[in-house]
């Protein structure tokens, strides 16, 4: 009987055509949205948290300030040197304090000249092991760099693809020229989340600061805690001590001491925004599509008032015809939010696809959520039920004779 | 005395316009027996469709009783009255009725579901109707692609599908030139034949007399006299007339 009712549902949304697509257009633009909005959402966070990948939550960076507050000309900040990685090393609940420099240098390879980002490794085991453990790398090939290699550099993944700037895959054992010395490539990193790691050079200490004139000059300094749960505590005895030895006050910093977790937290938090801001956008565009369907139904029971008394005097029960309409609504409804899921999801990976070829670096990559298609199809199933259930109600309750009428 | 397949007693309906009442049927008592062709006959406005509708349980009266196989339809909860209607009663109306997005199969189908018969079943049914209105070859027609005369003769098959007691037809020519008119009568004959009780309303005495056995001629919602054929000639069993 149910089985009936739904294929006579299906066959009078069938009869009506073009209105029962028109109808379920106002659901299906509401689902493609909130599907789309949130994969795209969900790609843009993966993208963004993946440039976070490099950071450890038990580590803490300090860097330089890159402007100073004040009138022009005091903006010479003092950057941090060997004399600050000792203070540093010396505060309470600091396990490691490691020297970093990240410097753009210039590569040459198969004729070609291009730009990258180079850091150094530095001189001693424990140091060395603390920065690849934050940078998360891995070998593809070859080997990482050790506290004896000289004039040999690890290359990103980006170098090994043979669609790089160079025209052609850098390979381990090859020569690369970089600021005009020739260095050994000892090592090619695997693929990682962030674009950053993909196209970084690393060298050793010695090597970086002779190619590139710098003395004592620090970039950063990446610290290791003892405890993670002091993380903060730690944070700020270290601006303290940073800014006693500078005898500066507090807001003149002329450097920053961050908390991985503060940045990641802070895109998170706009990311959420984000999100509910476009949720809120395709809730209304959802609920205007609602309301369609309830119009429509209420103009299909109008209109097929005498067909409910021919189904009455035939022998159609009140609930009969709720359940025929009722099921009608809810075709609308699931129709509407399946094409509106495989439209948003289209769009999804357009979107996607375009994002990928502009920016080929960045990895947003677009997840197909089961969770979200089904939960997205479910609410529209709802939504159409709900919206019908008011037209669907008047209609079984009309009087045969009456409905006859009409 | 068996008791009648049909028994009004004192039926009355009103309608409430304003501060005016239309007393659209006033008072009827009759009884129809099992097996007999009625007509319903009277001008229009007389109140005669009214009285079909709640002989046929499509309305409800005001006042008196309508005994439907000795059941009061008074007492029975609207599901159970829908299950009856479809289950004793077919239907067939002036302009067919039929709905418009089944094919003649699914509408002669249609009542068999409502009492829910499997598909089966309801298809094998349904091609038997079809055969003896003569439409075997209509069956995936939809009604907008089928004559007048088609069209009733489906709704006479449907009228038929769950193979009800009584036939209740509401000027069931009234939309059809006279050869197609005689050709639906011909068919309610035959069914009256079989055993069929048929209940004809119309405003046409020539028609009410060539087919039925009974006549009750309606006047301003009341009963004016019953005429009966006996022996090929009709006879007035009682008029009402100047009470």
């Amino acid at each position: 009987m149910l089985f009936d009712h739904i294929k006579l549902a299906f066959r009078n949304l069938k009869h009506r055509g073009i209105r029962s697509w028109l109808t379920m257009l106002g659901i299906f633009i509401g689902i493609a949205a909130v599907v789309s909005l949130i994969t795209l959402g969900n790609a843009l966070q993966g993208a963004i948290t993946g440039q976070f990948d490099t950071l450890d939550p038990d580590k803490l960076i300090i860097s330089n300030a890159e402007t100073g507050f004040g009138p022009p000309g005091s903006t010479a900040i003092e950057k941090l040197n060997d004399h600050d990685l000792e203070l540093i090393e010396n505060v309470n609940g600091v396990d490691l304090a490691v020297q970093r420099l990240i410097r753009t240098v210039t590569l040459e390879y198969n004729k070609a000249a291009v730009f990258g980002y180079a850091t150094n490794i530095p001189e001693n085991d424990k140091h060395i092991s603390l920065i690849y453990d934050a940078l998360n790398v891995k070998t593809q090939s070859g080997r990482l760099l050790t506290k004896d290699d000289r004039k040999k550099v690890v290359l990103g993944h980006n170098y090994a693809d043979s669609n790089n700037d160079f025209g052609k895959a850098v390979t381990v054992g090859k020569k690369i020229k970089i600021q005009g010395e020739e260095f050994e490539v000892i090592g090619i990193l695997e693929q990682a989340s962030s674009f950053i790691t993909n196209q970084i050079i690393i060298l050793p200490d010695e090597d970086i600061r002779r190619i590139l004139g710098i003395n004592k000059e620090i970039d950063i300094i990446v610290v290791q805690v003892d405890n993670l749960d002091n993380i903060e505590t730690i944070a700020n005895n270290l601006e303290q001590s940073l800014r006693r030895d500078r005898s500066l006050k507090v807001g003149e910093e002329d450097f920053s001491v961050e908390t991985p977790q503060q940045g990641l937290q802070t895109v998170n938090n706009i990311l959420a925004a984000i999100s509910a801001v476009i949720v809120g956008i395709a809730s209304i565009s959802l609920l205007v599509g609602g309301i369609g369907i309830a119009n429509t139904m209420y103009t299909s029971v109008l209109e097929r008032t005498r067909e409910i008394g021919v189904m009455k005097a035939v022998g159609a029960r009140n609930k009969d015809i709720l359940s025929i309409f009722l099921f009608e609504s809810a075709l609308l409804g699931l129709a509407g939010g399946i094409i509106g899921a495989l439209i948003g999801l289209t769009l999804a990976f357009a979107v996607s696809f375009t994002v990928s070829t502009v920016f080929p670096t960045l990895n947003f990559n677009v997840n197909l959520s089961i969770p979200l298609l089904s939960l997205a199809i479910l609410f529209s199933l709802v939504i159409g039920t709900v919206s019908g259930v008011l037209p669907a109600l008047q209609a079984s309750k009309l009087r045969p004779v009456e409905a006859l009428r009409a | 005395m068996t008791p009648s397949l049909i028994d009004l007693n004192n039926v009355k309906k009103y309608y409430y316009m304003g501060d005016s009442i239309v007393k659209a049927v006033d008072g009827v008592s009759i009884k129809i027996e099992k097996g007999d062709f009625v007509a319903i006959m009277g001008p229009s406005g007389s109140g005669k469709s009214t009285l079909m509708n709640l002989v046929g349980s499509l309305d409800l009266a005001s006042e008196g009783k309508i005994f439907l196989n000795k059941i009061n339809i008074e007492n029975l909860e609207e599901s159970d009255l829908a299950q009856v209607r479809g289950k004793q009663i077919g239907f067939i109306f002036q302009s067919f009725n039929l709905i418009p997005n089944l094919t003649a199969m699914e509408n002669i189908m249609l009542p068999m579901m409502f009492q829910g018969l499997d598909e089966f079943n309801r298809e094998e049914k349904a091609l038997e109707l079809l055969k003896i209105v003569g439409l075997s070859d209509r069956a995936d027609h939809y009604p907008n692609q089928l004559s007048g005369g088609q069209q009733q003769r489906v709704a006479i098959a449907r009228a038929l599908a769950n193979d009800p007691q009584i036939i209740l037809a509401d000027e069931p020519t009234g939309n059809l030139d006279t050869k197609t008119g005689e050709l639906v009568m011909k068919f309610l004959e035959d069914l009256n034949k079989k055993g069929k009780t048929i209940i004809m309303v119309t405003h046409d005495p020539l028609r009410a007399q060539k087919h039925a056995r009974t006549i009750y001629w309606i006047k301003d919602g009341k009963v004016e006299k019953l005429t009966r054929k006996v022996k090929g000639t009709w006879k007035i069993i009682k008029s009402f007339s100047g009470d």
